[in-house]
């Protein structure tokens, strides 16, 4: 029997953005399905809230501190452990559809490998390796990339170019003139990086990543083993999905989330509690890296701005979902669908108005940490119960879980055991703690931050940097508070399990190789 | 304004080093960029992705084993100045130090990467020290 894995990424997907994980406008009844017949991870954590360390950690099984990816810009090493180059010394058949994001976008000297495939007109590029075979980029024999716009050098990118130029500069400029991400607004409300897009959804890159990936599985045998990393670019900024879509989801018709503090000395007062870079941001006197506009000001944004962009996140995720749709009625179609392992999830979460912020940056909270994460073991390999995990699980630990799929060791360099299929087997496997670190190092802004997610305790320590001397951190007990507004840092009543915590990371989190990679790029 | 530096040890001379680092003709030999011109005090450099960059030879210190340029007459880069400096460790051992400090600060990563492939290559052409 052929053992097959579908892994499907979004990117900067919210946990509450599905349907299964409650979300309440989207709807997404493909991912829905998937998980209804395995199991829903409700506590799912990324390495680290940006893509590159994310995304790296999904690929090797390891933590930012051994795979050194510590921020986006940092290449991942072309020799780094690779799963997917596991699968392939197997005899798998290995694709990448979509945003692989390993190596830096922002490359004018065409440093990278995967920004020049699409200009030397290839699928991959094979290396000599250290025991004189020829084997592919990272282990992918097959790899046609895409991100979130139009211009730059990857596959979709010059597709559009070719086929539709004047579709190019439809898409909203993530850049702006001095290559920083770009503040200006646009659809109804002027909200950063929204824009009504008049593309024809068909081009538009969460289509073109789910026709690639059916052209590319209907090429694949009945007999061949594979493994296909289907990446969607969205919901990641910009919020530019095709108009003809928007009448999905009407902005003026949505509540504000839950994380959204409309009280706005309320909010300051919350976000006064945490370390001095969240209010730092908030009133832009402190940018601490390149995943937020640096000219735009977060506590100009208003409600409805916050209700505008979250449509549109909403509309990305419902095409997301409509694009999986038709790369699983191939699989029914050709057969294969009992055959397939689908692990969904994303590399990292998104603002989207809580605590009254958008994008991302050094903020270890739910908005960013909590993802999703569904695992629908094929059936005609496993007699699975479908199941809810509660107990807190890393995407470090999705190499190890494609390995067991395919029924191979768990590789030596992974760090972290396969997920659990139900809270019964998360202690046996190992599943006590997920770390998440955060390093920025840009032109003397530093902010470095370790984490400690265990059961329903968050701990977050601050590293001596440009804002911090060390002392200073977050505490939060999600039971009794979800949205993180209480930061028990400080309280003495909670000294005890903020050390345990503590020590508890220190002991466990590894040692980062020195010195550290240097930071080619923004993105 | 963004400020790189990137640097590396060798194995040969500084005299030797500088003799090659020094020509700023030769650059395209050890930099990821497809060619060199170099008329004057003016060297126009091509990158791999078609881009070309005009730029002002600023220094040629043959004495200090210093070269220094600046990209002019480019919409996008409002503040540039490069800097090489060939500092010598030993008879037979050498410092190459690149710096760039450049606006917009973004472009700074993106040379300080190219920097970070020229010395690598400089490294394999006269060895680790």
């Amino acid at each position: 029997m052929p053992r097959r894995i579908l892994f499907v990424t979004t990117d900067q997907q919210r946990y509450d953005g599905l349907g299964c994980n409650g979300g309440t406008i989207a709807r997404t009844p493909v991912i829905d399905s998937i998980a209804g017949e395995g199991i829903r991870y409700t506590r799912a954590i990324p390495s680290n809230v940006v893509c590159m360390p994310s995304r790296s950690t999904m690929l090797t099984g390891q933590h930012v501190a051994t795979h050194g990816v510590w921020m986006n810009g940092v290449a991942l090493p072309v020799d780094a452990p690779s799963i997917a180059m596991d699968l392939w010394r197997n005899g798998w058949r290995t694709a990448l559809i979509g945003k692989a994001h390993f190596e830096p976008f922002l490359d004018p000297f065409a440093l990278f490998t995967e920004n020049t495939l699409a200009s030397l007109g290839e699928e991959s590029v094979y290396r000599e390796s250290a025991n004189g075979r020829r084997e592919p980029h990272r282990g992918f024999e097959h790899m046609e990339l895409a991100t979130h716009n139009g211009m730059g050098p990857l596959h979709y990118a010059k597709w559009l170019r070719e086929n539709h130029p004047e579709a190019v500069g439809m898409l909203y400029p993530i850049l702006n003139a001095q290559l920083q991400v770009n503040e200006a607004g646009g659809g109804d409300t002027g909200a950063p990086q929204v824009k009504h897009n008049p593309i024809p959804r068909e081009w538009y890159h969460t289509d073109w990543v789910a026709d690639r990936a059916v052209s590319w599985l209907d090429t694949q045998n009945d007999s061949d083993d594979w493994f296909c990393w289907v990446s969607f670019p969205d919901p990641h900024h910009a919020w530019d999905p095709p108009m003809s879509e928007l009448h999905r989801v009407d902005w003026r018709q949505l509540d504000m989330p839950a994380g959204w503090v409309d009280d706005p000395v309320e909010r300051e007062r919350i976000l006064a509690t945490k370390p001095a870079h969240w209010l730092g941001w908030y009133h832009g006197t402190f940018v601490s890296n390149y995943e937020a506009p640096a000219r735009w000001v977060p506590s100009t944004l208003t409600a409805d701005q916050v209700r505008e962009v979250n449509a549109m996140v909403h509309i990305q995720n419902e095409l997301v979902d409509e694009a999986l749709g038709r790369i699983i009625g191939l699989l029914r179609r050709k057969g294969w669908y009992d055959d397939v392992d689908v692990v969904f999830t994303t590399d990292h979460g998104e603002f989207q108005g809580d605590f009254g912020l958008l994008f991302k940056g050094p903020y270890h909270v739910d908005s960013l940490m909590r993802l999703p994460l569904v695992w629908r073991p094929a059936p005609s390999r496993a007699a699975v119960t479908p199941a809810t995990v509660d107990t807190p699980v890393g995407l470090v630990s999705l190499a190890a879980t494609f390995a067991d799929i395919a029924g191979l060791p768990r590789p030596d360099y992974t760090e972290s055991a396969r997920l659990p299929l139900d809270d019964g087997e998360a202690a046996g496997l190992g599943h006590e703690r997920v770390l998440t670190e955060w390093d920025s190092v840009l032109f003397g802004k530093i902010v470095s931050l370790r984490t400690i997610t265990r059961g329903s305790w968050v701990c977050t320590a601050t590293l001596p940097g440009s804002v911090h001397d060390g002392t200073d951190g977050e505490l939060y007990d999600l039971s009794n508070d979800p949205l993180q507004h209480v930061n028990l840092w400080h309280d003495a009543s909670h000294r005890a399990m903020r050390d345990d915590l503590l020590e508890d990371m220190w002991r466990t989190l590894p040692h980062a190789a020195a010195p550290r990679r240097a930071c080619d790029a923004p993105v | 304004m963004g400020s790189v530096r990137r640097h590396a040890v060798l194995a040969s001379s500084a005299e030797a080093v500088w003799g090659f680092v020094g020509r700023p003709e030769l650059l395209h030999e050890w930099f990821p960029i497809s060619s060199t011109r170099v008329e004057g005090d003016k060297r126009w450099i091509t990158l791999p992705s078609g881009i070309t960059f005009e730029e002002q030879i600023l220094l040629v210190d043959n004495d200090l084993r210093r070269f220094q340029y600046s990209i002019i007459n480019n919409p996008l880069i409002t503040r540039h100045v490069g800097t090489v400096d060939v500092i010598a460790l030993a008879a037979d051992r050498c410092i190459v130090v690149y710096g760039t400090d450049i606006e917009p600060e973004v472009l700074g990563l993106a040379i300080g990467a190219a920097a970070g492939d020229g010395l690598r290559t400089l490294r394999e052409r006269f060895g680790e020290g």
